[in-house]
């Protein structure tokens, strides 16, 4: 957040564009083919913060992910991530792990991990070495040198998370990370990501459709409604100091969560 | 799974090849001496065989000239191809230009070319050179052109994401996925371009299978002009083989996004 970077912001609300956000995006508007995507999206997410956002398909969640890596241009508002306002100075400079794994088959774990690195023209040495180090806490340290059609999809997801964080910018999105997986595994890596997460300064946007996966991962979750998608609501999540996922999850405070934002769904789904 | 080296099998799968050539064979050989048909008219395998064996040097030192006019010309048509596949995928500006033009070079006949070609560059390896070129470039360039262009759009924007420039989308994406595309276009390439050499050197050459194809037919030695169909058909499938062998190397170090081989009526 340079004064240069300040001034380029022309027109942007400085009530929304909160200045210890690291992920600012206010009023922001989207069409494709003439039909209006969002309208008046506004976020702002500070560092260490995990933010959820649920809705029906359709909404514009994963639009709204495109927007802030870069890879769409907005139609209306503003997007900021850390010092990069403009889209061409985002893309390449926010952390994005789609939903697919979107491995290269030809390339082995360890130099799909390192592709970030790899394309910022960083040495292939110590880029190795960068991998090798977070290989340990993300369980693939075993499988460095295997291909991705012999690896399972919750390692495959894993490496592609791997690529996603290891070029160490400060916001991170994912788009379902584990919406391809099997229910047990899905658990499993909730909880490693969460442990992965934690020492992390970054700012994090999860889009997702499961409202379990919003509760248990981040510290709000915002609800949006489709047809534009819009945020409608948000439900700020704190569990005190219970930790394990299980002591979470089977908690009271779990199913007023959930039944906060199922009726903010549900409110959605009834309006004509 | 690939199953590597394994010899039953591949001889397994040559079995119905090897099988209806043979017997296409002796029919042909009982046929010619039952029916009692000129030598010079259809001679029988036999004397075709013998005509090989009797005159091997001299037929493979013409098989040598056409080899080495279809080597150069290929390597002239990758290179070539692979520019204009670039130029085109890379600016719409090329495209509009260039792929037009492609497609009319091979709407006029290459055949009513090869004449022009003796006169403006002579009889030398050039002109043959030039003809099989223009035979192999077309299908080199249309496949390479597709393969290139229907990269996932999903893999493309995860470059992007990472901060990949357009130079690098298309050096460790697209070209490695447009190598299935590539072979398919180099395996057709491979198989006309023997087409290619012969009529370049059936309207202007001193050596090569297509000149003495001509020069042979022209003296009714029948069974001479067989035995350089016979060798041209070997060079054209050695020649397919050889692209069939490159293409099984790369793909094992660049395997393709969806390598299952799909059998319709086999599922």
């Amino acid at each position: 957040m340079s004064s240069a970077s300040q001034q380029t912001n022309t027109g942007i609300d400085e009530s929304v564009d909160s200045k210890n956000a690291l992920l600012s995006v206010s009023s922001v508007g989207f069409d494709y083919e003439n039909a209006a995507i969002l309208e008046n999206v506004n976020l702002s997410v500070t560092k260490g913060e995990f933010v959820a956002l649920v809705g029906p398909s359709g909404c514009g969640k994963s639009t709204l992910l495109n927007l802030i890596s870069g890879v769409l241009s907005v139609r209306t508002g503003h997007i900021r991530s850390g010092e990069h306002v403009s889209r061409t100075d985002r893309i390449g400079n926010v952390s994005y792990m789609q939903q697919k794994d979107l491995l290269l088959p030809w390339r082995s774990v360890a130099t799909n991990s390192q592709l970030g690195l790899e394309l910022r023209g960083g040495s292939r040495s110590e880029s190795n070495a960068q991998v090798r180090k977070l290989a340990e806490s993300f369980g693939l340290a075993d499988v460095l040198n295997s291909m991705p059609w012999q690896l399972s999809g919750g390692m495959r997801q894993r490496v592609a998370l791997l690529r996603a964080v290891l070029p160490d910018n400060p916001v991170l999105l994912l788009d379902e990370p584990f919406g391809a997986l099997d229910a047990i595994t899905r658990s499993t890596l909730q909880q490693w990501l969460l442990n992965v997460l934690d020492t992390s300064n970054k700012a994090v946007v999860l889009v997702t459709h499961d409202v379990e996966e919003a509760i248990l991962l981040a510290d709000r979750v915002l609800v949006m409604t489709a047809n534009p998608g819009q945020i409608i609501g948000e439900v700020k999540i704190d569990f005190g100091d219970s930790s394990s996922d299980a002591e979470v999850t089977t908690s009271p405070e779990f199913m007023i969560f959930k039944r906060r934002i199922l009726d903010l769904l549900r409110v959605q789904e009834i309006a004509p | 799974m690939i199953i590597r080296g394994s010899f039953k099998a591949a001889l397994l799968n040559w079995i119905p090849a090897v099988a209806t050539t043979i017997a296409l064979i002796i029919a042909w050989e009982v046929l010619v001496e039952v029916l009692d048909v000129k030598r010079w008219l259809l001679p029988p395998p036999s004397v075709i065989g013998a005509e090989i064996y009797g005159s091997f040097g001299f037929l493979l030192r013409h098989t040598q000239t056409t080899l080495v006019e279809i080597l150069i010309g290929f390597a002239v048509s990758v290179g070539l191809a692979g520019l204009l596949a670039s130029g085109i995928v890379w600016s719409r500006t090329v495209e509009r230009t260039i792929y037009p033009l492609i497609i009319t070079s091979q709407t006029v006949p290459i055949i009513t070319l090869a004449p022009l070609l003796i006169i403006w560059v002579g009889t030398d390896i050039m002109s043959k050179v030039i003809v099989i070129v223009l035979f192999t470039f077309f299908p080199i360039v249309i496949n390479l052109v597709s393969g290139l262009r229907y990269v996932d759009q999903e893999m493309v924007d995860m470059f992007r994401t990472l901060g990949a420039s357009p130079w690098q989308i298309f050096r460790k994406l697209m070209i490695p996925s447009a190598l299935p595309s590539f072979f398919a276009g180099l395996k057709v390439a491979a198989v006309v371009s023997v087409i290619g050499a012969v009529i370049g050197e059936w309207f202007g050459s001193s050596a090569g299978l297509g000149w003495l194809m001509k020069v042979a037919g022209g003296q009714f030695q029948t069974a001479k002009v067989f035995a350089a169909i016979v060798l041209l058909s070997i060079l054209a499938m050695a020649l397919f083989a050889a692209v069939v062998a490159m293409e099984k190397w790369s793909l094992r170090k660049y395997p393709p996004t969806a390598n299952r081989v799909i059998r319709l009526g086999e599922s």
